[in-house]
Protein backbone atom coordinates (compact mmCIF):
# COMPACT_ATOMS: atom_id res chain seq x y z
CA UNK A 1 0.00 0.00 0.00
CA UNK A 2 1.21 3.48 -0.74
CA UNK A 3 1.57 6.12 1.91
CA UNK A 4 -1.15 8.01 0.19
CA UNK A 5 -3.52 5.16 0.80
CA UNK A 6 -2.73 5.03 4.50
CA UNK A 7 -3.24 8.75 4.86
CA UNK A 8 -6.83 8.47 3.79
CA UNK A 9 -7.60 5.13 5.29
CA UNK A 10 -11.26 5.70 5.98
CA UNK A 11 -12.34 7.13 2.70
CA UNK A 12 -9.63 6.02 0.32
CA UNK A 13 -10.83 2.60 -0.65
CA UNK A 14 -12.49 3.31 -3.93
CA UNK A 15 -15.59 1.71 -5.30
CA UNK A 16 -13.49 -0.05 -7.95
CA UNK A 17 -11.15 -1.42 -5.31
CA UNK A 18 -13.97 -2.78 -3.16
CA UNK A 19 -15.76 -4.32 -6.11
CA UNK A 20 -12.52 -5.91 -7.34
CA UNK A 21 -11.80 -7.37 -3.91
CA UNK A 22 -15.38 -8.60 -3.62
CA UNK A 23 -15.21 -10.24 -7.04
CA UNK A 24 -11.88 -11.86 -6.26
CA UNK A 25 -13.03 -13.26 -2.91
CA UNK A 26 -16.24 -14.70 -4.41
CA UNK A 27 -14.44 -16.28 -7.36
CA UNK A 28 -11.82 -17.77 -5.05
CA UNK A 29 -14.53 -19.11 -2.77
CA UNK A 30 -16.25 -20.77 -5.71
CA UNK A 31 -12.99 -22.32 -6.85
CA UNK A 32 -12.70 -20.57 -10.22
CA UNK A 33 -9.29 -19.22 -9.32
CA UNK A 34 -6.87 -19.10 -6.41
CA UNK A 35 -5.28 -16.12 -4.71
CA UNK A 36 -1.89 -17.72 -5.31
CA UNK A 37 -2.56 -17.96 -9.02
CA UNK A 38 -3.38 -14.27 -9.18
CA UNK A 39 -0.28 -13.40 -7.14
CA UNK A 40 1.89 -15.47 -9.45
CA UNK A 41 0.41 -13.97 -12.60
CA UNK A 42 0.85 -10.43 -11.40
CA UNK A 43 4.42 -11.14 -10.39
CA UNK A 44 5.16 -12.80 -13.71
CA UNK A 45 3.84 -9.94 -15.76
CA UNK A 46 5.40 -7.31 -13.56
CA UNK A 47 8.84 -8.79 -13.23
CA UNK A 48 9.59 -11.87 -15.25
CA UNK A 49 7.97 -10.81 -18.48
CA UNK A 50 9.34 -7.34 -18.51
CA UNK A 51 10.67 -5.56 -21.54
CA UNK A 52 13.94 -7.40 -21.02
CA UNK A 53 12.58 -10.41 -22.87
CA UNK A 54 12.06 -8.24 -25.91
CA UNK A 55 15.50 -6.70 -25.44
CA UNK A 56 17.05 -10.16 -25.56
CA UNK A 57 15.18 -10.93 -28.76
CA UNK A 58 16.44 -7.73 -30.36
CA UNK A 59 20.04 -8.25 -29.22
CA UNK A 60 20.02 -11.78 -30.62
CA UNK A 61 18.72 -10.48 -33.96
CA UNK A 62 21.50 -7.87 -34.03
CA UNK A 63 24.27 -10.43 -33.61
CA UNK A 64 22.78 -13.40 -35.47
CA UNK A 65 21.60 -12.76 -39.06
CA UNK A 66 20.02 -16.21 -39.25
CA UNK A 67 17.96 -15.51 -36.15
CA UNK A 68 17.00 -12.10 -37.49
CA UNK A 69 15.72 -13.66 -40.70
CA UNK A 70 13.62 -16.15 -38.75
CA UNK A 71 12.35 -13.40 -36.47
CA UNK A 72 11.11 -11.28 -39.36
CA UNK A 73 9.67 -14.34 -41.08
CA UNK A 74 7.76 -15.71 -38.07
CA UNK A 75 8.04 -13.60 -34.94
CA UNK A 76 6.00 -15.87 -32.66
CA UNK A 77 8.11 -18.90 -33.55
CA UNK A 78 11.48 -17.14 -33.29
CA UNK A 79 10.53 -15.55 -29.97
CA UNK A 80 9.48 -18.97 -28.68
CA UNK A 81 13.00 -20.21 -29.57
CA UNK A 82 14.26 -18.03 -26.72
CA UNK A 83 11.63 -19.48 -24.41
CA UNK A 84 9.11 -16.62 -24.44
CA UNK A 85 5.55 -17.69 -25.10
CA UNK A 86 1.92 -17.00 -24.45
CA UNK A 87 0.14 -13.96 -25.83
CA UNK A 88 -3.39 -15.32 -25.42
CA UNK A 89 -3.06 -17.12 -28.70
CA UNK A 90 -2.12 -14.10 -30.77
CA UNK A 91 0.74 -13.79 -33.24
CA UNK A 92 3.70 -11.52 -32.67
CA UNK A 93 4.88 -9.83 -35.84
CA UNK A 94 8.28 -8.12 -35.77
CA UNK A 95 8.86 -5.01 -37.90
CA UNK A 96 12.37 -3.99 -38.87
CA UNK A 97 13.44 -0.37 -38.71
CA UNK A 98 15.91 0.61 -41.41
CA UNK A 99 17.45 3.94 -42.46
CA UNK A 100 14.53 4.36 -44.88
CA UNK A 101 11.65 3.01 -42.79
CA UNK A 102 10.56 3.73 -39.23
CA UNK A 103 7.84 1.59 -37.68
CA UNK A 104 5.70 2.52 -34.71
CA UNK A 105 2.98 0.53 -32.95
CA UNK A 106 -0.36 1.61 -31.54
CA UNK A 107 -3.60 -0.10 -30.59
CA UNK A 108 -6.40 2.20 -31.64
CA UNK A 109 -9.12 0.01 -30.09
CA UNK A 110 -7.80 -0.62 -26.61
CA UNK A 111 -4.31 -1.63 -25.56
CA UNK A 112 -3.25 -4.75 -27.47
CA UNK A 113 0.42 -5.17 -26.75
CA UNK A 114 3.00 -7.96 -27.08
CA UNK A 115 3.03 -8.80 -23.35
CA UNK A 116 5.31 -11.84 -23.50
CA UNK A 117 8.17 -9.71 -24.79
CA UNK A 118 7.38 -6.24 -23.47
CA UNK A 119 5.56 -6.81 -20.19
CA UNK A 120 2.62 -4.59 -19.35
CA UNK A 121 1.88 -1.58 -21.51
CA UNK A 122 2.86 1.82 -20.12
CA UNK A 123 -0.01 4.14 -19.26
CA UNK A 124 0.55 6.47 -22.20
CA UNK A 125 0.14 3.54 -24.60
CA UNK A 126 -3.37 3.10 -23.24
CA UNK A 127 -4.22 6.78 -23.33
CA UNK A 128 -6.88 8.08 -25.68
CA UNK A 129 -4.50 10.77 -26.92
CA UNK A 130 -1.82 8.31 -28.02
CA UNK A 131 -4.31 5.90 -29.55
CA UNK A 132 -6.06 8.53 -31.61
CA UNK A 133 -3.24 10.91 -32.48
CA UNK A 134 -0.60 8.38 -33.48
CA UNK A 135 -2.67 7.45 -36.51
CA UNK A 136 -3.45 11.04 -37.52
CA UNK A 137 -0.18 12.85 -36.84
CA UNK A 138 2.52 10.31 -36.06
CA UNK A 139 5.44 12.63 -36.70
CA UNK A 140 4.09 15.20 -34.25
CA UNK A 141 3.47 12.58 -31.55
CA UNK A 142 6.93 11.07 -32.03
CA UNK A 143 8.41 14.55 -31.72
CA UNK A 144 6.74 14.86 -28.31
CA UNK A 145 8.53 11.67 -27.34
CA UNK A 146 11.75 13.37 -28.40
CA UNK A 147 12.10 11.39 -31.61
CA UNK A 148 12.58 13.28 -34.86
CA UNK A 149 11.94 11.13 -37.91
CA UNK A 150 13.44 12.57 -41.07
CA UNK A 151 10.93 13.57 -43.76
CA UNK A 152 12.73 11.29 -46.19
CA UNK A 153 12.11 8.31 -43.90
CA UNK A 154 8.89 6.45 -44.49
CA UNK A 155 6.82 6.25 -41.33
CA UNK A 156 4.64 3.17 -40.91
CA UNK A 157 2.06 3.04 -38.14
CA UNK A 158 0.83 -0.43 -37.20
CA UNK A 159 -2.44 -1.04 -35.40
CA UNK A 160 -2.16 -3.99 -33.01
CA UNK A 161 -5.21 -6.13 -32.45
CA UNK A 162 -6.25 -9.33 -30.71
CA UNK A 163 -4.83 -11.53 -33.46
CA UNK A 164 -1.60 -9.69 -34.26
CA UNK A 165 0.65 -7.86 -31.81
CA UNK A 166 3.46 -5.88 -33.34
CA UNK A 167 6.94 -5.31 -32.00
CA UNK A 168 9.61 -3.10 -33.55
CA UNK A 169 13.14 -4.29 -34.22
CA UNK A 170 15.08 -1.06 -33.75
CA UNK A 171 18.20 -0.23 -35.73
CA UNK A 172 21.43 -1.26 -34.09
CA UNK A 173 23.12 1.97 -33.02
CA UNK A 174 26.52 3.08 -34.33
CA UNK A 175 29.49 2.33 -32.16
CA UNK A 176 28.13 -0.90 -30.70
CA UNK A 177 30.47 -3.15 -32.67
CA UNK A 178 32.51 -4.56 -29.83
CA UNK A 179 29.62 -5.23 -27.50
CA UNK A 180 28.43 -8.64 -26.41
CA UNK A 181 24.87 -9.81 -26.92
CA UNK A 182 24.11 -9.21 -23.26
CA UNK A 183 25.56 -5.70 -23.35
CA UNK A 184 23.60 -4.97 -26.50
CA UNK A 185 20.33 -5.93 -24.83
CA UNK A 186 21.01 -3.11 -22.37
CA UNK A 187 20.63 -0.65 -25.25
CA UNK A 188 17.14 -1.84 -26.09
CA UNK A 189 14.34 -0.07 -24.30
CA UNK A 190 10.65 -0.79 -24.22
CA UNK A 191 10.01 2.47 -26.05
CA UNK A 192 12.41 1.49 -28.83
CA UNK A 193 10.42 -1.71 -29.33
CA UNK A 194 7.15 0.22 -29.53
CA UNK A 195 8.82 2.56 -32.00
CA UNK A 196 8.59 5.81 -30.05
CA UNK A 197 12.35 5.94 -29.46
CA UNK A 198 15.59 4.64 -30.94
CA UNK A 199 17.84 2.16 -29.20
CA UNK A 200 20.16 3.85 -26.73
CA UNK A 201 23.65 4.80 -27.82
CA UNK A 202 26.57 2.88 -26.33
CA UNK A 203 27.79 6.15 -24.75
CA UNK A 204 24.51 6.41 -22.86
CA UNK A 205 25.26 3.22 -20.97
CA UNK A 206 28.84 4.18 -20.25
CA UNK A 207 30.56 2.56 -23.21
CA UNK B 1 -8.48 17.37 -26.71
CA UNK B 2 -6.45 19.01 -23.99
CA UNK B 3 -6.21 16.00 -21.73
CA UNK B 4 -3.35 15.61 -19.26
CA UNK B 5 -2.23 12.70 -21.36
CA UNK B 6 -0.59 15.02 -23.82
CA UNK B 7 1.51 16.37 -20.99
CA UNK B 8 2.37 12.87 -19.99
CA UNK B 9 3.74 12.24 -23.43
CA UNK B 10 5.59 15.53 -23.48
CA UNK B 11 7.03 15.05 -20.04
CA UNK B 12 8.82 11.96 -21.25
CA UNK B 13 11.10 14.06 -23.42
CA UNK B 14 14.03 14.20 -21.01
CA UNK B 15 17.01 12.46 -22.56
CA UNK B 16 17.24 9.79 -19.90
CA UNK B 17 13.69 9.72 -18.61
CA UNK B 18 12.47 7.26 -21.19
CA UNK B 19 14.99 4.47 -20.64
CA UNK B 20 14.57 4.79 -16.90
CA UNK B 21 10.88 4.15 -17.21
CA UNK B 22 11.74 0.82 -18.73
CA UNK B 23 10.29 -1.90 -16.55
CA UNK B 24 8.62 0.52 -14.19
CA UNK B 25 5.46 -0.64 -12.44
CA UNK B 26 2.40 0.32 -14.33
CA UNK B 27 -0.14 -0.35 -11.58
CA UNK B 28 -1.00 2.79 -9.73
CA UNK B 29 -2.88 1.05 -6.95
CA UNK B 30 -2.76 -2.49 -5.59
CA UNK B 31 -6.31 -3.35 -6.62
CA UNK B 32 -5.42 -2.64 -10.24
CA UNK B 33 -2.94 -5.48 -10.22
CA UNK B 34 -5.56 -7.76 -8.64
CA UNK B 35 -8.05 -6.87 -11.36
CA UNK B 36 -5.40 -7.57 -13.95
CA UNK B 37 -4.42 -10.92 -12.41
CA UNK B 38 -8.05 -11.92 -12.00
CA UNK B 39 -8.89 -11.46 -15.69
CA UNK B 40 -5.71 -13.13 -16.94
CA UNK B 41 -6.12 -15.95 -14.41
CA UNK B 42 -9.73 -16.65 -15.38
CA UNK B 43 -8.61 -16.76 -18.98
CA UNK B 44 -5.78 -19.17 -18.20
CA UNK B 45 -8.17 -21.34 -16.21
CA UNK B 46 -10.45 -21.54 -19.24
CA UNK B 47 -13.31 -19.89 -17.35
CA UNK B 48 -13.26 -16.73 -19.42
CA UNK B 49 -11.81 -16.88 -22.93
CA UNK B 50 -9.54 -13.91 -23.56
CA UNK B 51 -11.27 -12.65 -26.74
CA UNK B 52 -14.51 -12.36 -24.77
CA UNK B 53 -12.86 -10.31 -22.07
CA UNK B 54 -11.09 -8.16 -24.59
CA UNK B 55 -14.38 -7.46 -26.34
CA UNK B 56 -15.96 -6.50 -23.03
CA UNK B 57 -12.99 -4.26 -22.26
CA UNK B 58 -13.15 -2.55 -25.63
CA UNK B 59 -16.83 -1.78 -25.17
CA UNK B 60 -16.29 -0.63 -21.57
CA UNK B 61 -13.60 1.78 -22.80
CA UNK B 62 -15.85 3.00 -25.62
CA UNK B 63 -18.81 3.50 -23.30
CA UNK B 64 -16.68 5.33 -20.80
CA UNK B 65 -15.16 7.62 -23.43
CA UNK B 66 -18.56 8.32 -24.95
CA UNK B 67 -19.98 9.21 -21.55
CA UNK B 68 -16.87 11.11 -20.57
CA UNK B 69 -17.19 9.64 -17.08
CA UNK B 70 -13.46 9.94 -16.38
CA UNK B 71 -12.99 6.31 -15.41
CA UNK B 72 -9.39 5.17 -15.36
CA UNK B 73 -8.18 2.35 -17.52
CA UNK B 74 -8.36 -0.19 -14.70
CA UNK B 75 -11.77 1.05 -13.60
CA UNK B 76 -12.93 0.32 -17.12
CA UNK B 77 -11.17 -3.03 -16.91
CA UNK B 78 -12.93 -3.89 -13.65
CA UNK B 79 -16.33 -2.87 -14.92
CA UNK B 80 -15.82 -5.11 -17.96
CA UNK B 81 -14.71 -7.99 -15.77
CA UNK B 82 -17.63 -7.56 -13.43
CA UNK B 83 -20.13 -7.43 -16.25
CA UNK B 84 -18.82 -10.57 -17.85
CA UNK B 85 -18.71 -12.44 -14.53
CA UNK B 86 -22.36 -11.53 -13.98
CA UNK B 87 -23.33 -12.49 -17.54
CA UNK B 88 -21.63 -15.85 -17.21
CA UNK B 89 -23.30 -16.44 -13.87
CA UNK B 90 -20.00 -16.79 -12.01
CA UNK B 91 -21.36 -14.42 -9.37
CA UNK B 92 -24.64 -12.63 -8.74
CA UNK B 93 -25.16 -8.92 -8.31
CA UNK B 94 -26.50 -9.56 -4.79
CA UNK B 95 -23.46 -11.55 -3.67
CA UNK B 96 -21.10 -9.00 -5.18
CA UNK B 97 -22.86 -6.09 -3.58
CA UNK B 98 -23.07 -7.88 -0.22
CA UNK B 99 -19.42 -8.87 -0.27
CA UNK B 100 -18.28 -5.37 -1.21
CA UNK B 101 -20.29 -3.92 1.68
CA UNK B 102 -18.84 -6.45 4.06
CA UNK B 103 -15.30 -5.68 2.92
CA UNK B 104 -15.93 -1.99 3.34
CA UNK B 105 -17.12 -2.55 6.90
CA UNK B 106 -14.11 -4.70 7.59
CA UNK B 107 -11.62 -2.16 6.27
CA UNK B 108 -13.33 0.64 8.18
CA UNK B 109 -12.98 -1.19 11.47
CA UNK B 110 -9.51 -2.50 10.78
CA UNK B 111 -8.47 -6.12 10.86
Amino acid sequence: MSDNHDDHEHEAESYASLRTRALESLLVEKGYITTDAIDALVKTYEEDIGPMNGARVVARAWVDPGYKARLLEDGTEAIAELGFQGAEGSEIVVLENTPGVHNVVVCTLCSCYPWPVLGLPPSWYKSFAYRSRMVIEPRAVLKEFGLEVDESTELRVWDSNAEIRYMVLPERPEGAEGMTEEELSGLVTRDAMVGVARARLPEAVGR
Amino acid sequence: MTSPTDNQISSMQGPEALPRRNGELVFEQPWESRAFGLAVGLSEAGVLPWPEFREALVSAIRDSERLGDGLTYYEQWTSALERIALEKGLVTEESLHGRAQWLEEESRHGH
